[in-house]
């Protein structure tokens, strides 16, 4: 019974659009109870959208979804998940969809600002591992912490931005960082992405594709890994214990970069 | 002698009544674009582009548009609330010159020509984006 409460309602949302289209089209012979078996189909394809297609991607996430006239919200805590073992050491397309999404400059020379990087991680014993590294999205984050006039804040779903028009940019929270995950921008910029203003004079990192997520959009890294077909890095909300991410986290053994500073990181490891 | 007085009386009517018309048609010739009349002040080389209304009164938005847009950038940055009625984005998108895409760049595009006859320093655009994006998404966000 209760599996049957979904579709039912899905159709009751979906019969009202479809049903001119279908009485103009299907012409009028047709009898009642195969139209009805066709929204009924119609139906459960609406609900079966929202559903995952591949671990991490979905055609469109039903649980999140936030009008844009609605603060972030205090119950989401956004966070990642990468999967070492699937990253490969001679793929970087996280760091060229990152570039490319917040408009850094692609050719890089000594001073670029680097929002995400690919590092490598040696083995006492022999062999390497490769991973991105980024902002971690603290829960208790140190560039919070010492910054002088509040630019650098952490946003009500856990996301660590710094606020550029109060940021005098002192590089305090540069230093304050173990993760050496923020950068100064020295040189003028021109060109930005509408979405992302960015100039000299500020200290900026990975805002883990704010805009994107206002718009139920997954960060630009976690797509491009899913298109390179690797999958290393899952995406969702570590609040919610149904959560893809959640489940994962609860099931596989993570871990956080220094996890001995107790910032509690958005981003966790599977791997290393 | 009454006759004399009477028509004393009838000249300053005459002239009240041009003082009250020209006291009247002021503001209205104020309000008239640069350019419909010879003004004795140096005017705003702005020319407006922009189809249709504004998303508030154009007198008001004149004296108040940085108070909008200084509450929703923090709404925006703080919040996260990403609505485009008072977004600079949106008034990028309307005001930008249709030759160049821009509202910086020339004496007469619509930002910086009245920025700098008004000698304000204009800096948002030090870091954020003063080109349109495409029209069509110009055109869905105006009608939120």
């Amino acid at each position: 019974m209760s599996a049957a409460g979904p579709p039912q309602d899905a159709k009751g949302a979906l019969s009202g659009g479809s049903a001119p289209a279908s009485a103009a089209g299907a012409g009028t012979h047709r009898p009642k109870g195969v139209d009805h078996a066709r929204r009924q189909i119609l139906a459960w394809g609406a609900a079966m959208a929202g559903v995952a297609i591949a671990p991490g991607i979905t055609l469109f996430d039903l649980a999140h979804g936030r009008p844009p006239s609605e603060p972030a919200s205090r119950t989401k805590r956004w966070g990642m998940l990468v999967d070492v073992n699937r990253c490969a050491a001679d793929c970087n397309a996280c760091v060229v969809a990152c570039d490319r999404e917040n408009g850094l400059p692609a050719t890089k020379t000594a001073t670029s600002a680097q929002w995400i990087r690919k590092i490598e991680l040696k083995d006492m014993r022999g062999g390497s591992k490769s991973l991105p590294m980024m902002c971690q999205h603290c829960a208790e984050p140190p560039c919070v912490d010492v910054c002088p006039t509040g630019a650098s804040f952490k946003r009500a779903d856990g996301i660590v931005l710094v606020d550029r028009h109060t940021c005098i940019g002192c590089r305090y929270c540069m230093m304050a960082c173990p993760y050496k995950a923020r950068s100064f921008v020295h040189e003028p910029v021109s060109d930005q992405k509408p979405d992302v203003p960015r100039g000299k004079g500020c200290v900026e990192s990975c805002t883990l594709c704010v805009h994107r997520i206002d718009r139920d959009q997954l960060p630009a890294c976690v797509e491009a890994c899913a298109a390179s077909g690797h999958h290393a890095i899952l995406f969702g909300d570590l609040n919610d214990p149904g959560s893809e991410i959640s489940k994962r986290i609860a099931a596989v053994a993570t871990r956080q970069v220094r996890a001995d500073l107790r910032l509690d990181t958005g981003v966790r490891y599977q791997g290393i | 002698m009454v006759r004399a007085s009477a028509t004393a009386g009838s000249v300053c009517r005459r002239w009240a009544a041009l003082v009250a018309l020209v006291v009247v048609a002021a503001p209205a010739l104020a309000d008239a674009p640069p350019g419909a009349r010879a003004s004795r002040v140096p005017q705003p080389a702005v020319t407006a582009t922009a189809a249709g209304s504004c998303v508030e009164d154009t007198a008001f938005m004149r004296r108040n548009h940085m108070e909008l847009i200084r509450h929703q950038r923090d709404l925006t940055v703080h919040e996260g609330i990403r609505t485009t009625k008072h977004s600079l984005a949106n008034c990028v998108n309307c005001h930008a010159d249709p030759k160049t895409g821009r509202v910086t760049g020339r004496k007469d595009a619509f930002c910086e020509g009245c920025h700098t006859y008004a000698a304000v320093k204009l800096d948002c655009f030090e870091c954020h984006s003063d080109r349109a994006k495409a029209a069509s998404t110009a055109s869905v966000e105006k009608a939120k």
